[in-house]
């Protein structure tokens, strides 16, 4: 998923790139609003959890991998904006390490982090408000979000080759439907892993994830010093 | 409070884990956007990244020991980035609540 650099042009890459840095601005300035001593080395740990993840490609189609994209994971651990942080931290490293373009970065973190990471937490929280509030029903929800978040981030990708792509020789349709098909089949690895992990956490430290709060906040606040 | 040092003791392990020994086991297999972009015929407009010739470019390319070691240093990048990042974004209010 993360794009190289030349297959979006300047314009459009520098444009992300103005849309990545503001939503950088404000994600600092939101994340401010509900950040606590207590989240901080957290947050830290999902960047760098998410980073090794996203390492581990696993076989999802003949010739065709997936990776982890965490947008939803930490956005459900951590809040959504600091989940834009944590992505925005994790893309400047593997752009480092020439995996994701420099001059791409901005498209990355628009799909990654902005799409994928504080969009799919909308769809969580909407998936919420829906099914009503349970502990319990948190990871499945999570799951459930961070599977529709990768076909999201994939069509934020086909939006922007739409819009800046350097050959006029491609399809627009065609790599629509292809990115779509084959980030469906991604995101079914995203769900399970994103459940698997927050079902982990909710057991040890209830508490700490964002993304049940208003139904457990008050009563387990207590029993954490 | 020891309960909660344990959670974060044991993500940071598993992390390490995943990053330096599980990474070995990744599929090679060009992801989604890679293998759409070879099948629909753009891939070829992918330039060569600016940092292609740096030691951990592509995490160490096919060297096993260079890819452990992006492993571990692309995890203490992004632990300490975001301790950094978090530490100074914190309202100032709440440090030393605890």
């Amino acid at each position: 998923m993360h794009i190289p650099d030349g297959f979006i042009g300047p314009g459009v890459s520098a444009a992300a790139g103005l849309t990545a840095v503001g939503g950088f601005g404000l994600a600092l300035r939101q994340a401010r609003g509900y950040l606590t001593d207590r989240l901080v080395p957290l947050a830290s740990l999902v960047a760098a959890f998410v980073f090794a993840a996203q390492m581990i490609n696993f076989p999802v189609l003949p010739g065709m991998s997936g990776h982890l994209l965490g947008g939803v994971l930490a956005a459900v651990l951590v809040g959504p904006w600091a989940a834009y942080i944590v992505v925005s931290i994790i893309l400047v490293v593997q752009a480092l390490l020439a995996d994701g373009g420099l001059s791409a970065l901005g498209l990355n973190v628009v799909n990654m982090a902005l799409i994928g990471g504080v969009g799919g937490y909308l769809i969580y929280r909407t998936l919420l408000r829906m099914t009503g509030s349970k502990p319990s029903s948190v990871s499945r929800l999570a799951a459930i979000a961070a599977m529709l978040s990768v076909p999201l981030a994939a069509l934020g990708f086909v939006l922007e080759l739409w819009l800046g792509g350097t050959l006029n020789s491609i399809s627009i349709s065609s790599v629509l439907w292809a990115m779509l098909g084959t980030h469906l089949v991604i995101g079914i690895g995203e769900g399970v892993i994103t459940f698997f992990v927050v079902a982990a956490v909710m057991r040890a430290r209830p508490d700490l994830v964002y993304g049940s709060q208003g139904f457990i906040g008050s009563r387990t606040e207590e029993l954490v010093p | 409070m020891k309960r909660g040092l344990a959670v974060y003791a044991v993500g940071l392990l598993v992390t390490l884990l995943v990053a330096v020994v599980m990474s070995q086991f990744a599929s090679s297999q060009p992801d989604g956007l890679e293998y759409v972009a070879g099948e629909q015929g753009f891939l070829d407009s992918a330039e060569e990244h600016a940092l292609a010739d740096s030691p951990l470019a592509d995490y160490g390319g096919d060297s096993r020991g260079k890819l452990m070691l992006s492993g571990l240093v692309g995890v203490l990048a992004t632990l300490g980035l975001g301790y950094l990042v978090f530490t100074l974004v914190k309202p100032r209010e709440t440090t030393g609540e605890q």
